[in-house]
């Protein structure tokens, strides 16, 4: 009878770490051998890389003790056995890769609208924020805030946004495009679908137009041609200029990504919701376009990434992003050579902003999952 | 048409394509009158009540709805919309949104009702359909039987003066189409005009007022369910009958 009651465990060899280890590592013979040569492959190079960027790397100081301030102080340029990474370069160069040229009397204005940038994004990114919706509010206006706060006017003084630069642009041109972009997607996406042909046809032109050229061409277009377009006497401001063609281009793929998650939703979705009585808005709002963007989630996610790097592109119409305030500082003489720090650093900058946005994709992904069971039918 | 008709088709007729899927459909359902239609797939049961709330477009004849006839007019759809719910074959309801919200989202933001007051109204609506106990669950945690029960509660919600019900019991496993089945004979016992697309012939026995068979776009017969089952006077009716009762 006790045999009867006890509770079955499964076998020790599938369950646990060494469970794990024998069913994804040591499989069989041909299994084991790759997981040694990557072991040995990772034996080789981690100590290699943290050797290179932290151990024998010179943060401020050189091996001598003394403060770098040139490339011929760093370490490695001093004394080739002693061949670390020279971060002097980024230490020195700092101010320029966060703020560009903005005046440092003014700079507390960027960081207070960084710090406001993360007040603004918290209620989005936590639906239990206590408070939530007077957050949101804070959110709505924070575009108006930091529009005055960086370009100045209401008492601020001016600064010009040719004095921008560095990760400041990155993510003005980033932020501003996403956001800007999602909106007008869904605008698109509803448009082509739209059974009203002029609608649709206009929708549909636009959409193909800009998303058959390339950003660059879209780049030298708002550089270029956007003047023309506009009433003599105006004069429109480089950066807008850039913003304007980024947002066009990213609407465009923003509106497909969205369209192809319209798609998704059965008819019985909109028969069901017209049934009740809604009007086409009531009924795209709180029935279609929530669960087509829930769809579409990664898509979107996807696409803003791609976004946020391709806005480095903004260097070939002279405006110096992250990227190209590392391209100026190697084309400085006092730091020539040092294109490794470089762009590693600024690599680095780039994947911890897409590496959140696709561990905050994946997140949303779990947590909307629950409970629904879309497609179910 | 007869004074008391809360429904009108005239000669309607309706094609997909090429395809005349209704032809000179004519159909009067007075207050409070629960209507049958039966007929073998393809026969455009379907298709003619969808065309009464205009999730399909007639192309001629008139459709008359408590006093409003369905034309391009936006305004009158939406308000014909408003008097006429609808169960659908595959429950419809909205997978992203709990029950009760499934329940309360159009009385919030179609009649402009108060949350509190829409909610207080969607757990009454539970008690109706029997599942008070799931409002706070999503659709995809629910037994088909449930989900074809609230979006009944859902259609009632609005109040409606007539409820069409487009095969509801169809998409159920055996054991589950009793519970719903149950819900609409109270519902037309509590006097709702009805109108059924339906297989379930016990049910039609119990609940019709009068028996709908359509066969190729047209109305083949139309009687009481009594003369129908036990003496009906087309052919094709008493070959559709002897194929569905003795399955």
């Amino acid at each position: 009878m006790n045999e009867m009651n006890e509770v079955r465990k499964p076998p020790v060899a599938t369950t646990g770490i060494i469970g794990w280890l024998r069913i994804n590592l040591f499989f069989n013979w041909t299994n084991s051998l790759i997981t040694l040569f990557v072991i040995y492959c990772l034996y080789q190079f981690i100590p290699w890389i943290l050797d290179w960027t932290i151990f024998s790397a010179d943060f401020k100081y050189n091996y001598l003790g003394e403060q770098i301030t040139n490339q011929e102080m760093c370490s490695r340029n001093l004394d080739p056995e002693n061949g670390g990474a020279c971060w002097a370069v980024i230490y020195v160069r700092f101010y320029q890769f966060i703020y560009g040229f903005y005046p440092r009397v003014e700079v507390w204005r960027v960081n207070l609208a960084y710090v406001m940038l993360a007040f603004a994004l918290l209620p989005l990114l936590y639906a239990k924020l206590p408070y939530r919706k007077y957050f949101l509010y804070f959110t709505y206006i924070f575009p108006v805030i930091a529009y005055f706060l960086l370009n100045g006017g209401l008492g601020f003084t001016e600064v010009s946004t040719n004095k921008w630069g560095g990760l400041l642009v990155t993510l003005v041109l980033g932020c501003t495009g996403i956001a800007l972009a999602f909106p007008i997607g869904i605008m698109l996406a509803l448009g082509r679908r739209s059974k009203l042909p002029v609608i649709s046809m206009m929708c549909t032109l636009f959409i193909e137009f800009i998303r058959g050229v390339p950003l660059i061409t879209l780049l030298f277009f708002g550089m270029v041609m956007l003047p023309l377009f506009l009433p003599e006497g105006i004069d429109m401001d480089g950066l807008v200029r850039v913003l304007v063609a980024v947002t066009l281009f990213q609407s465009a793929y923003m509106a497909e990504v969205i369209r192809g998650g319209l798609q998704a939703i059965p008819p019985g979705q909109y028969e069901a919701a017209k049934s009740l009585g809604m009007s086409y808005w009531r009924m795209n709002l709180l029935i279609i376009l929530p669960q087509a963007i829930r769809i579409s989630i990664p898509p979107i996610v996807n696409t803003s990434i791609g976004l946020f790097k391709d806005t480095t592109l903004v260097i070939i119409v002279g405006i110096l992003d992250l990227l190209g305030i590392g391209r100026g500082t190697l084309a400085d003489t006092n730091w020539l050579g040092l294109s490794y720090e470089i762009y590693f650093f600024v690599s680095l900058v780039f994947f911890i902003f897409t590496f959140g946005m696709s561990r905050y994709s994946l997140y949303l992904e779990k947590k909307l999952k629950t409970g629904i069971n879309m497609g179910a039918d | 048409m007869s004074e008391e008709s809360i429904i009108s088709l005239k000669n309607v007729n309706k094609w997909f394509g090429d395809f005349h899927v209704l032809q000179d459909v004519n159909l009067e359902v007075k207050k409070k009158e629960r209507i049958v239609v039966c007929g073998p797939s393809g026969s455009g049961k379907s298709t003619m009540i969808r065309c009464i709330n205009r999730l399909e477009e007639h192309q001629e004849g008139s459709i008359v709805v408590d006093g409003i006839e369905l034309t391009g007019n936006l305004k009158n759809i939406d308000n014909v919309r408003k008097e006429v719910g609808m169960v659908f074959q595959q429950f419809n309801l909205f997978p992203h949104l709990s029950v009760k919200e499934n329940i309360t989202l159009a009385p919030i933001w179609v009649k402009k009702m108060p949350k509190a007051e829409a909610e207080e109204l969607a757990m009454r609506q539970l008690e109706i359909v029997k599942i008070p106990e799931q409002a706070n669950k999503y659709p995809g945690q629910l037994s088909g039987g449930q989900q074809q029960r609230v979006a009944i509660a859902r259609s009632l919600a609005m109040n409606p003066n007539i409820m069409l019900f487009d095969e509801p019991t169809s998409a159920l496993d055996p054991e589950m189409i009793k519970e719903v089945l149950d819900v609409m004979v109270d519902l037309a016992n509590g006097g709702m005009t009805m109108i059924v697309v339906t297989h379930e012939m016990g049910f039609a026995k119990t609940v019709a007022d009068r028996m709908v068979f359509m066969d190729e776009g047209k109305i083949v017969e139309e009687a009481s369910p009594d003369k129908f089952f036990n003496n009906p006077e087309s052919d094709r009716t008493k070959l559709f009958l002897s194929q569905i009762l003795h399955q």
